[in-house]
C-alpha cells in the first residue's frame, strides 16, 4: 500500500491523534472509561496502522524490536515495582495507602503507576504479537 | 522485611523474569534464575520454621484486610508445599546450566530462564494463596509459562505436544474458574476460609454440587487424573529435561494440593458432600491409574515415557489416600508428593543426563549403560528402588501409610492393589536394570558421565530419595501437621 497516495497522507494524519487519543484514555482512565490496557492496545494499534501502510521493516526502524522487548519486562518491572515501594514505604506488598501523604492520593499514586506498566507491557507485547505474525515466511530463521 | 516473607516468596521470582528479558544474556540468565530459586527456597523454608513455630502465617496484599483483599495464607500445609516446590526448583537449577545449554536454541536460553522463573511463581503462588481467584491466575501463569517451556524442546514433536498440553490445560482452567464462578454466586466470597465458613449455612446444594464437579474435573485434568491424563506423556517425554524433572516434581502436585484444599477446607465442613461419591470415584479411577498405567509404563519404548507413564501411576497412589480420607492414608497422600516428587526428579534428572550424551533414552540406546555410565545407572538403580517402594527408601514410607490407611477401613483389596501396583513398578524398573547391566554395550557407543555440575544435581536428588525413606521428620512429620489441619478443619 505504500504507492496509495491517499491512504499514505491520511495514515501519517492519523498516527498523532490516535497516540493523543490513548494518552487521553490512558491518564483519563481513573475518572472515566479506560486504563492502561486500552490506551497500550491504543498506542499499539498506530504502530500497526503504520505498519500495515508503509510496510513492517519502516515500522521495525521506527520502534526496533530490542526497544519493544525491553518495553514488555519494563512495563511489568513498573508494577512490581510499585509494589516493592510499598514494602519499603513501610506497607505491605502492593500497598499503595503508604505512597503520599494520605490513603486517598495514595491509591491514586499507585494505580497511576500501576497503570502505567500496564500500558508499556501491553503496547509491547501487542506489537510483538503484530510482527512476529506479520513477519511469518519472511524472517531467514523461521 | 522478615514480615513480608509470603510476598516476597512470589515476587523474587516473579520480578526475575522481566529483569532476565532486560539482560538478553544466557549466563546472566542463569545466575539470575539460580539465585532467585535459592532465595525463594531459603524463604520457604523460613516460612515452614515460622509455621511449624507460631502456627498460621497471613499476610494481607496490599493492606486489604481478608476477605476483602487477597490473602496470602502459610499454614502447616501449604509450607509444606512450599518446601517441596521451591526445594525442587533450587534442586535443577545447577544442573540446568549445561543440560538447557545442550537441548535449547542459544538465542532462546534467556528466554527459557525468564518461563522458568515465571513458572515457579506461578506454582508458589498456586500454594500460597488464600484466594480463589487468584489461584486461578496464578494457575493461568504457572500454565501458560510451562506450553512455552515444553515447546522450546528440541524437534517439532516438542511444539504439538505443547499444543495437545495447552488445549486440554486451557479446558482444565476453564472448568476451574466455573467453578468457583458458582462458589462465589453461592457464597459472594473468593476467600478460601470465608467460603467454607459460608458454605456451612448454605441451604441450596445444587450450584455447591455443580461447583464441586466443575474443580473437580478442572484440577483433575491439571494434576493428570486418569483418564484425564493424556497430555502427560507427550509433555514430559518431548520437553528438554530440566523442564520434565521440574514439572513432574511439582507442577501435578501442586493441582493435587489445590484440589486437597478444596475438598477439605472448602467443601468437606458444608453438607456438599454428603452422599456424593467422591471418595468412591477418586479410590476407582485411582485404582485404574495404578494398574493400568503401570501396566503400560512397562511397555514404552523409551525411558522418559516410561517415567511419564510411572507418573500417572503415582499420581493414582496420591488420589488414592485422598479418597480413602482417613489419617493415615492422608498422611501417605500428602508425604507421597514429596516422596515422589524427590523420587521423580531424581529419575528425570539422570535420564537428562543420558539423553546429553546419548542423544535419546530410548532403550535400545541403553544396552550396556551400565558400563558406560556407572554412576548413572547405579543412580536410576537407587531412585527405581524408592519409586518401586523398597524399605528404607522414600517410597516406601507413604505407601506404608496408605496400606495402613487402607488396612484400618478393611479394604484389604486396595492393599493388595498398593502392592500389585509395586510389583509392577519392579518389572519397568528391571527393564532398566536389565538392558543397562546384562546387555552388551554395542561397539562404539557414546561412554563417559555428564559434567560435574548435573552430576551434583543429580546426587542430591538421589541422596535424598534414601535419606528421606531414613529420617521422615519432614516428609512423614510435616504431613502429619498438615493432616491434623485438615481433619481438624473437617470435625
Amino acid at each position: 500500500m505504500k504507492n496509495d497516495l491517499v491512504l499514505r497522507v491520511v495514515a501519517k494524519l492519523f498516527t498523532p491523534f490516535v497516540l493523543l487519543f490513548a494518552l487521553y484514555v490512558q491518564f483519563h482512565g481513573e475518572l472515566g472509561p479506560g486504563g492502561g490496557f486500552q490506551a497500550g492496545v491504543i498506542v499499539a494499534a498506530a504502530v500497526i496502522l503504520y505498519a500495515i501502510v508503509f510496510g513492517l521493516p519502516a515500522a521495525r526502524r521506527l520502534v526496533p524490536d530490542a526497544i519493544v522487548e525491553s518495553m514488555m519486562a519494563i512495563g511489568v518491572l513498573i508494577y512490581a515495582g510499585v509494589g516493592v515501594a510499598g514494602l519499603l514505604l513501610g506497607g505491605a506488598y502492593l500497598d499503595y495507602f503508604v505512597l503520599d501523604r494520605d490513603p486517598v492520593h495514595g491509591q491514586e499514586r499507585g494505580i497511576f503507576w500501576v497503570e502505567i506498566g500496564v500500558a508499556i507491557t501491553v503496547s509491547s507485547v501487542m506489537l510483538k504479537i503484530f510482527a512476529m505474525f506479520a513477519s511469518r515466511g519472511h524472517d531467514p530463521d523461521e | 522485611m522478615l514480615d513480608h516473607l509470603p510476598a516476597l516468596q512470589v515476587v523474587v521470582p516473579l520480578m526475575s523474569a522481566p529483569i532476565i528479558v532486560l539482560l538478553r544474556r544466557p549466563g546472566a540468565a542463569w545466575l539470575i534464575s539460580t539465585l532467585a530459586s535459592f532465595v525463594a527456597f531459603a524463604i520457604a523454608v523460613a516460612l515452614a520454621l515460622r509455621v511449624a513455630e507460631t502456627g498460621t502465617v497471613s499476610y494481607a496484599m496490599g493492606s486489604w484486610p481478608p476477605p476483602w483483599g487477597i490473602e496470602y495464607r502459610v499454614d502447616a500445609l501449604s509450607a509444606f508445599m512450599l518446601v517441596l516446590v521451591a526445594g525442587v526448583a533450587a534442586l535443577v537449577m545447577p544442573y540446568a546450566r549445561r543440560s538447557v545449554a545442550a537441548e535449547v536454541a542459544e538465542h532462546q536460553a534467556y528466554l527459557f530462564y525468564a518461563m522458568y522463573c515465571l513458572c515457579v511463581a506461578g506454582l508458589l503462588g498456586m500454594t500460597i494463596t488464600g484466594d480463589l481467584f487468584n489461584v486461578f491466575v496464578f494457575l493461568e501463569i504457572s500454565s501458560l509459562s510451562t506450553y512455552v517451556l515444553i515447546a522450546l524442546g528440541r524437534g517439532r514433536r516438542a511444539l504439538l505436544a505443547a499444543f495437545q498440553y495447552l488445549i486440554v490445560g486451557t479446558i482444565g482452567a476453564t472448568f476451574y474458574v466455573i467453578g468457583i464462578g458458582l462458589l462465589y454466586l453461592v457464597t459472594g466470597s473468593l476467600n478460601f476460609a470465608d467460603v467454607a465458613q459460608r458454605l456451612a449455612g448454605i441451604g441450596e446444594l445444587r450450584p455447591v454440587l455443580a461447583a464441586l464437579a466443575f474443580i473437580t474435573v478442572g484440577l483433575g485434568l491439571k494434576l493428570a487424573l486418569f483418564p484425564l491424563h493424556q497430555w502427560l506423556p507427550n509433555a514430559y517425554a518431548f520437553a528438554p529435561s530440566v523442564v520434565t524433572t521440574f514439572l513432574a516434581a511439582t507442577a501435578t502436585k501442586v493441582s493435587v494440593y489445590v484440589l486437597v484444599r478444596f475438598y477439605f477446607l472448602v467443601f468437606a465442613p458444608s453438607q456438599a458432600l454428603e452422599g456424593v461419591p467422591v471418595g468412591g470415584v477418586l479410590i476407582a479411577l485411582s485404582a485404574a491409574a495404578i494398574v493400568a498405567m503401570s501396566l503400560v509404563a512397562v511397555f514404552q519404548p523409551d525411558l522418559k515415557r516410561m517415567f511419564a507413564y510411572s507418573s500417572v501411576a503415582q499420581i493414582g497412589y496420591v488420589t488414592l489416600g485422598l479418597g480413602i480420607a482417613n489419617e493415615a492414608a492422608l498422611t501417605g497422600s500428602l508425604a507421597h508428593l514429596v516422596n515422589h516428587g524427590v523420587t521423580k526428579s531424581a529419575l528425570f534428572l539422570l535420564v537428562g543426563g543420558i539423553v546429553l550424551r546419548g542423544g535419546d533414552a530410548s532403550f535400545a540406546s541403553l544396552a550396556g549403560l551400565g558400563q558406560r555410565m556407572p554412576w548413572t545407572s547405579f543412580g536410576i538403580g537407587v531412585a527405581g528402588l524408592s519409586l518401586i517402594g523398597v524399605p528404607a527408601t522414600a517410597g516406601f514410607t507413604s505407601k506404608w501409610y496408605l496400606i495402613a490407611g487402607a488396612a484400618e477401613q478393611g479394604s484389604w483389596w486396595i492393599v493388595a492393589l498398593v502392592v500389585a501396583g509395586s510389583l509392577i513398578a519392579v518389572a519397568y524398573v528391571w527393564r532398566f536394570v536389565e538392558a543397562a547391566y546384562l546387555a552388551q554395550p554395542p561397539a562404539g557407543a557414546a561412554a563417559g558421565e555428564p559434567p560435574l555440575s548435573m552430576r551434583a544435581s543429580e546426587a542430591v536428588a538421589v541422596a535424598l530419595c534414601v535419606v528421606l525413606g531414613l529420617v521422615t521428620a519432614f516428609n512423614i512429620g510435616f504431613a502429619r501437621r498438615a493432616v491434623g489441619l485438615l481433619l481438624g478443619g473437617a470435625g
